[in-house]
């Protein structure tokens, strides 16, 4: 047990070189929708939304991969608290259209007047304020994440079970958020924004702001990320995943290790979907979808598990094949992700960074993939 | 019966004087008067005709609903027989074709006086079966006007069974009509033969009765307890009926939940493809069927029994190709098999798509399978009992292969302890393709019942996967018993819970319930117990 009492044993090199990457490509996509149109390094807003799209994923897939890859939980509801975040941001941008909406009611967003509401719900108040909107879009995940996981991992639920109950999760999230009686918008989610802290959400400016704004807080996460797991408390995780019983044996509690790396990925996953619903313009409960969740971990899985940078490597190459597929032969997406899912599953266990490690390095099996919870009697 | 007479009294009165009084001219007899032409005195000649008793009566009547009925310009009424004219009055055949003949008309009024008038005879018709449907159908009528020909029916009828019928109607003739100074003793008697006979339609009556400020207190009072009393039962049996259709989606769920647990029990994986190969079971019963239809179109009505056989082969053989293409390269991955699996399905659903389109497919459902049958104030439908018995048979036929089988045995034994199993010669390779197989198969099964309910589209699988994910984590895996329990569990609590707080607040209440649940059984409500399965 050397290895615990070893501060930071894995640097993750690549994490830090990643959110350079990351604030550098933002900042130049971002430069670059500035230039007038006749420039020919000028980029559409288009591109700049996809852009920050991707990055917004990004965010998702680097929550996904610090449960899955570091603590050996395969999160299928992970989107559930993406979505949950951006409809916190939703709500702020909804009530920053005031009086501007269809009906001109300066309390009420539109769809609350089209139900013949009378009055805000109380889970509305203050979500005027853009800094009480902001709390709730990484509390409100928190929470939930943190009553789930405490129930969850209290009573040892793991492996297959545990995928499968997150999916329930987001499912019911789902189903609920399709309800117009939540007070969310129901099928139609929460849409129309106008402006966000007084600026234009339709104009080049403040569309390239957001962008560098994601790879900035994208850049944050990753570097957050690498101090949790670099050090002690990363030794802790990996030997949670790698052998839970043994290290509950050695007097650590791994239901509260797991509990914190929980909720700490859903606030990751939160702030991402907060900023994805300000350059997407519209979040409905189709983001609770459990496909969704379960295409963010095919994302970490094509970059790499347990490596933080192969996560965003692996979002926004996956995102980009979809955008370049769809485009061209919609048909054939579907086959196109499915066979990504074969093809990782099957020949690249380690992803992208996988095949691009033992190239730099002999790398030992430091980040093995191998998960052995229900298969407890081979172990 | 001495007040009921004088009712029929003054309303025999009240059509007579209304016949006077709008007939614009006289006519020798009721057959003149159909002759006219003039709807009115048509409505009157045909109660008329109806009471008189004149054996022309019925021919007539009905040849005037059918549009047989000629009138000649030079006077007489003629009923068309195919090429033929036979004299409506004397029922003879005419030898000559009348000159000039017009078809009579019918408009609302004759109609109804038609209807009245024929539901009159049929109350005194010699057929049982006649009078007793005759009685029932005129219980929904609650018309006064044909109060005086119940009360002469009920004056004659022996038949215990249509008595009772006319009195129902009878009661409800009664309670239809505004109340009458004296005739209180009959309401409240009509109030409670009402109450006893239940349902919608007497509800509605009693309803109005209980709010009518013209009735007598006592009549209001009885009323509405027996509006109560209807309202309870109603609600009785509409229990009764979610439970029903809980069970027939507990059976659904039974039949998708038993393949995933039996993969999960044997080889500790989730087939996230499950539900494609219930899709596929149910696009192999749409296919039977297209190719019966094109061969041997006189076994189409059993072609859903030759799909069973055929979507379990067709789907158990995929089963087996996926097990030996690609879940035996991730053994030992659990979690990684189930991002695989789910890429399989996105590439099952597409080819799905791509070869019989997006839309959805009509699987008929033979005649012997459709409509349904009352059971009480249930609806049953043959359907959804089928598919409840369907269900049972795959559960039995399924615990006879798992104890009286050496597969059964061997796929127990992998279950329970997978390396003592392999120690004892068994080759757990095969059992895990067959067990796959055997999984995948149920999935088939599964299709072709959903095919009886629900659309068959390529989406299908993904509509009923997450609740059979539910039954299993539920259930617990390696005990049909726990699967059992926990799809009936599911499936009913689902349905009962649905009227009181919507469809979706059920779904949702019924996941939250079983995250919290497995939160104190991590294994499900039958977990495999020894050390072979130490988390």
């Amino acid at each position: 047990m050397n290895l615990l009492s070893k501060p930071g044993a894995r640097s993750f090199p690549g994490a830090v070189r990643m959110a350079a990457v990351v604030v550098v490509v933002a900042i130049v996509l971002a430069g670059a929708s500035m230039l007038p149109e006749s420039n020919p390094l000028h980029v559409s807003a288009f591109v700049v939304s996809l852009a920050g799209k991707y990055l917004a994923y990004a965010m998702l897939a680097l929550s996904v991969d610090l449960v899955w890859g570091f603590a050996g939980i395969l999160t299928l509801g992970h989107a559930a608290f993406f979505a949950l975040g951006g409809y916190a941001m939703g709500m702020y941008l909804m009530r920053e259209i005031g009086a501007r909406g269809v009906y001109g009611n300066p309390n009420l967003p539109d769809f609350m007047i089209f139900l013949s509401w009378k009055s805000l719900p109380w889970y509305w108040w203050g979500t005027d304020h853009f800094a009480w909107a902001m709390l709730l879009v990484l509390v409100i995940p928190a929470a939930l994440a943190g009553v789930f996981g405490w129930l969850a991992f209290r009573s040892r639920v793991s492996g297959v079970y545990l995928s499968i109950i997150t999916q329930a999760l987001t499912y019911a999230l789902m189903l609920g958020f399709f309800q117009n009686g939540l007070g969310f918008g129901g099928n139609n989610g929460l849409t129309d924004f106008k402006d966000i802290l007084g600026a234009d959400l339709h104009t080049p400016t403040t569309r390239a702001v957001l962008l560098v704004v994601t790879g900035v807080m994208l850049a944050l996460a990753l570097l957050i990320s690498r101090f949790v797991v670099g050090g002690r408390f990363g030794n802790l995780l990996v030997a949670v995943r790698d052998a839970e019983s043994r290290t509950r044996f050695l007097g650590y509690r791994p239901d509260q290790v797991k509990l914190l790396v929980w909720v700490f990925s859903a606030m990751i996953a939160a702030v991402g979907g907060a900023l994805y619903v300000t350059q997407v313009g519209i979040i409905n409960p189709g983001e609770f979808a459990p496909a969704n969740s379960i295409e963010s971990v095919i994302w970490v899985a094509v970059g790499g598990r347990g490596t933080l940078a192969g996560a965003v490597l692996g979002a926004v190459l996956v995102n980009l094949g979809k955008t370049l597929f769809t485009a061209w032969l919609p048909e054939f997406w579907l086959y196109g992700l499915g066979l990504l899912f074969l093809v990782t599953t099957l020949f690249l266990p380690n992803g992208l960074m996988g095949l691009w490690r033992p190239m730099k390095k002999a790398a030992p099996e430091e980040v093995t993939p191998e998960v052995s919870d229900t298969q407890g009697d081979e172990a | 019966m001495r007040k009921a007479g004088w009712l029929s009294g003054v309303m025999a009165a009240l059509v007579m004087g209304a016949a006077i009084v709008f007939s614009p001219l006289a006519h020798a007899d009721e057959f003149d008067a159909l002759a006219s032409g003039h709807f009115e005195d048509m409505a009157g000649a045909i109660a008329t005709l109806a009471a008189s008793g004149n054996p022309q009566a019925v021919p007539v009547l009905h040849a005037l609903e059918e549009h047989q009925l000629f009138a000649s310009s030079q006077g007489g009424l003629f009923i068309r027989q195919g090429e033929n004219y036979v004299d409506a009055r004397t029922g003879q055949p005419v030898s000559a074709t009348p000159p000039d003949l017009h078809p009579m008309r019918l408009n609302n009024r004759v109609r109804k006086a038609l209807a009245g008038a024929q539901a009159e005879m049929e109350l005194v018709a010699p057929q049982r079966d006649v009078r007793l449907k005759a009685a029932t159908a005129l219980y929904g009528r609650h018309d006064p006007a044909l109060l005086p020909a119940i009360d002469h029916a009920l004056s004659v009828e022996k038949d215990s069974g249509v008595r009772v019928k006319l009195e129902e109607a009878r009661a409800a003739t009664i309670l239809g009509q505004a109340p009458v100074e004296g005739a209180q003793s009959q309401r409240l008697e009509a109030v409670h033969t009402l109450a006893g006979v239940g349902g919608l339609e007497a509800r509605g009556i009693l309803a109005s009765v209980a709010a009518a400020s013209v009735e007598a207190p006592d009549v209001r009072k009885a009323a509405s307890e027996g509006v109560s009393a209807i309202d309870w039962h109603l609600r009785m049996w509409s229990v009764f009926q979610n439970a029903f259709y809980g069970l027939s989606y507990g059976s659904v769920l039974l039949l998708a939940a038993t393949g995933l647990a039996i993969t999960f029990g044997v080889m500790g994986v989730i087939n996230m493809a499950h539900g494609e190969m219930m899709m596929i079971g149910a696009y192999t019963t749409w296919m039977v069927q297209q190719g019966i239809r094109a061969t041997a179109p006189m076994l189409e009505p059993v072609s859903i029994l030759l799909a069973i056989p055929v979507a379990f082969l067709v789907c158990g053989t995929i089963g087996v190709v996926i097990e030996r293409g690609l879940i035996r390269f991730l053994y030992g991955r659990p979690l990684e098999t189930l991002l695989a699996t789910w890429g399989l399905s996105l590439i099952l659903q597409q080819a799905v798509r791509s070869i019989f389109g997006p839309t959805n497919l009509a699987v008929e459902t033979p005649l012997w399978l459709s409509g349904s049958f009352a059971l009480g104030g249930m609806d049953i439908t043959l359907n959804r009992l089928a598919i409840f018995i369907f269900a049972g048979l795959v559960l039995g036929g399924l615990m006879l292969v798992l104890r009286r089988t050496p597969l059964g045995l061997q796929m127990r034994a992998v279950t329970q302890n997978r390396r003592m199993a392999a120690l004892m010669g068994i080759r757990t390779p095969r059992v895990d393709a067959l067990a796959f197989g055997l999984g995948a198969g149920l999935a088939g099964l599964a299709g072709v019942a959903v095919s009886q309910i629900d659309n068959v589209s390529p989406n299908l699988g993904q509509s009923y996967i997450i609740d059979s994910f539910m039954v299993v984590v539920f259930g617990g895996v390696g005990n049909l018993w726990g699967t059992l329990a926990a799809a009936m569990a599911l499936g009913m609590g689902g349905k009962i819970l649905e009227p009181t707080i919507g469809a979706v607040s059920a779904k949702i209440a019924i996941l939250v319930l079983v995250i919290l649940y497995i939160q104190r059984h991590p294994r499900g409500m039958f977990p495999v117990r020894g050390r072979g399965v130490e988390s």
